[in-house]
């Protein structure tokens, strides 16, 4: 019953390893020097200007939240699309009213300007 | 060839062992940022149990709205509020030691009553091997009401974060 | 039981080793494509015709000195490159490369792991992709990586939905979402899914190529724009790791685009043993799309990305989703 998931652990495990030897070897391998002016936070060459977390803007916020709605939608358009051709017009006369409902409030949101400039 | 089946009990010791650790790390470590990483390995693990029970459909749905979108979530609210971000913040006060105590004896108590009375009903029958076509056909006959309410809840959801985000606005 | 698992870890190093091998030569292929493209000739010192230049710059990369920020974050900035190289790999193990066939006298199949949640494995693992990147962006501890992290990470989770949607529509079709099963109902050129799918298949390399941050939709890295975005802090082999993982994931859309659209292994001519052969020559294909597609277009704005992938490519999806149920089920 698992058989198909050992070979997906096994992957997990050898990509984790190949990424720690790759880190472990630059680690190793690579030139050791004291950093410095280096150590600062790349500015084209000049000092670093103003704070380096400043708030980042809501609309970011509401793209996230967006996101999640919508990905709840094709979550539950998946199960659909596999057994659509047994369920038939019913079905997709169900999935029209879910879809639809969805649309409303994607509709409002851009109506509402939140997925406007980015 | 006969498959020999892995030992599911050590198989969820491990995973219930990764979820309580990293639940553990999300209450107790310092810096905010860090307990949402821990959030995630938290999550993660639930998914690894649903795969423990058969339940891949409910595995995969796991990982990608909870770690890949709740999580993301999180993280996007974290970084919003810089200064939280950098704070070192304080996860207990000065009844941490009392609450502990509490915490510990309800735990005792409520192992103690499960194990002499076996309240939890026990699974019928195995799951269909073709969980996402159990589901869909499920979904669209049995529980439609409740799938057609999840979009209005979905709609109502959408609705409440615009008026919540941009309510100073207008 | 021990024999399978013997056997599938034998394709999972087989398989690692060709996706590896492939990213370096993947970025030997985009320079000179590039390069002949923009009437110049591309790497040409290290080896005959520069085929040995991935690994001059493996071992250059190597090398170089391990410059860690006096300001990141330590521990979020060693995971971050982790965190965007393990998803990008671990997509290859639902792909199914090759048709069954026997090898010394076992029957081995085409696929590393048939999961029977195939695309839908495939579609959380990408939705995974993002935290590399948010990670990285955040613990550098730089104002630019900081906007290229949450830039990117936005347009990535915007293009996940259409990527979705175009999906769903090929399982409509297929009722199935085992990725070999959709491979064995695609068996000649007549039933590829691109031909019932055109816009699906649009939607779905448009969406592609913007999880992949390739241009054009490549601002969040974009050099002349944020410096390196996210990966400006990083060095030597935590950088390659950032430039490996997306190679990986450009081939990993790839293949799984073919799966999805161009019938994977199938192909005329070649015995089952073979079949790898014409599946490596569509991604082959692909993938000099996506560096054609670098060497044209200019790059998108960031507030033009992002209108499009809501405003034009979601409607889009969801039409097409509609259309395609209306059109299977009548």
């Amino acid at each position: 019953m698992f058989e198909t998931y050992y070979p997906i652990l096994f992957l997990i495990l050898f990509a984790v390893f190949l990424a720690l030897v790759m880190a472990g070897a630059s680690i190793l391998i690579g030139k050791r020097t004291r950093l410095g002016k280096k150590g600062n936070p790349y500015e084209c060459g000049i000092d670093p200007v103003g704070t380096t977390r400043d708030p980042v803007p809501v609309k970011f916020f509401l793209i996230a939240i967006s996101f999640i709605l919508f990905d709840i939608e094709v979550i539950f358009l998946l199960p659909w699309a596999v057994v659509a051709r047994d369920l038939g017009m019913f079905g997709f006369v169900s999935i029209l009213i879910f879809v639809t409902l969805v649309m409303i409030g994607y509709f409002y949101e851009l109506g509402r300007g939140a997925l406007k400039w980015d | 060839m006969e498959a020999v089946q892995p030992n599911v009990g050590f198989v969820f010791g491990l995973f219930a062992a990764i979820i309580i650790t990293s639940a553990l790390l999300v209450v107790t470590l310092k810096n905010i940022f860090h307990c949402a990483l821990a959030l995630i390995v938290c999550l993660t693990g639930v998914a690894g149990i649903f795969v423990l029970l058969h339940a891949e459909f409910l595995a995969a749905v796991q990982v990608l709205i909870y770690v890949g979108a709740v999580s993301v979530l999180i993280i996007f609210s974290v970084m919003l509020t810089s200064n939280l971000a950098s704070r070192r913040i304080v996860q207990t006060n000065q009844n941490a030691l009392v609450a502990g105590f509490a915490a510990l004896i309800f735990g005792a108590g409520a192992l103690l009553l499960l194990k002499l009375h076996d309240i939890w009903p026990k699974a019928g029958s195995a799951l269909p091997d073709d969980n996402v076509m159990t589901i869909g056909k499920l979904l669209m006959t049995d529980y439609m009401l409740p799938f057609e309410v999840v979009s209005v809840l979905m709609l109502a959801a959408m609705i409440g974060a615009i008026v919540l985000a941009r309510g100073e606005r207008s | 039981m021990l024999e399978m698992i013997v056997a599938s870890s034998i394709k999972v190093i087989i398989v690692m080793l060709a996706v590896l091998t492939g990213c370096a030569y993947a970025t030997y292929m985009e320079r000179k494509v590039v390069a002949f493209m923009q009437h110049r000739i591309g790497p040409s010192y290290a080896g005959p015709y520069g085929l040995l230049q991935p690994i001059a710059d493996a071992i250059k990369m190597a090398f170089k000195e391990d410059v860690v920020p006096d300001k990141v974050e330590r521990i979020t900035y060693a995971l971050a490159p982790i965190a965007s190289f393990v998803p990008s790999l671990l997509v290859f193990a639902v792909v199914p490369f090759s048709a069954d066939f026997t090898l010394v006298g076992r029957q081995v199949t085409g696929v590393i792991s048939d999961l029977n949640i195939g695309i839908l494995f495939v579609f959380a693992i990408t939705s995974l992709g993002v935290y590399g990147i948010v990670l990285a962006g955040w613990s550098s501890g730089s104002k630019y990586s900081l906007m290229g992290g949450i830039r990117s990470s936005a347009q990535m989770i915007s293009y996940e939905i259409s990527y979705g949607l175009s999906i769903v529509g090929v399982i409509l079709i297929a009722n199935t979402l085992s990725l070999r099963q959709l491979v064995e109902q695609q068996d000649t050129i007549l039933h590829w899914y691109i031909w019932k799918q055109p816009l699906g298949f649009l939607l779905y390399l448009t969406c592609a190529i913007a999880e992949t941050n390739r241009l054009p939709f490549d601002l969040p890295e974009a050099e002349s724009e944020l410096v390196g975005g996210y990966h400006t802090e990083y060095s030597s082999f935590r950088f390659a790791m950032f430039f490996i993982g997306e190679y990986a994931n450009m081939i990993a859309v790839s293949c799984v685009g073919t799966t999805l659209f161009f019938g994977g292994w199938q192909g005329p001519f070649l015995p089952a043993g073979l079949s790898v052969i014409w599946f490596v020559i569509k991604v082959f294909c692909f993938m000099f799309f996506y560096i054609w597609l670098r060497a044209t277009f200019p790059r998108f704005r960031y507030d033009q990305l992002m209108n499009f992938g809501w405003k034009v490519l979601f409607p889009l999806a969801v039409v097409n989703l509609l259309v395609t149920g209306l059109i299977v089920l009548w």
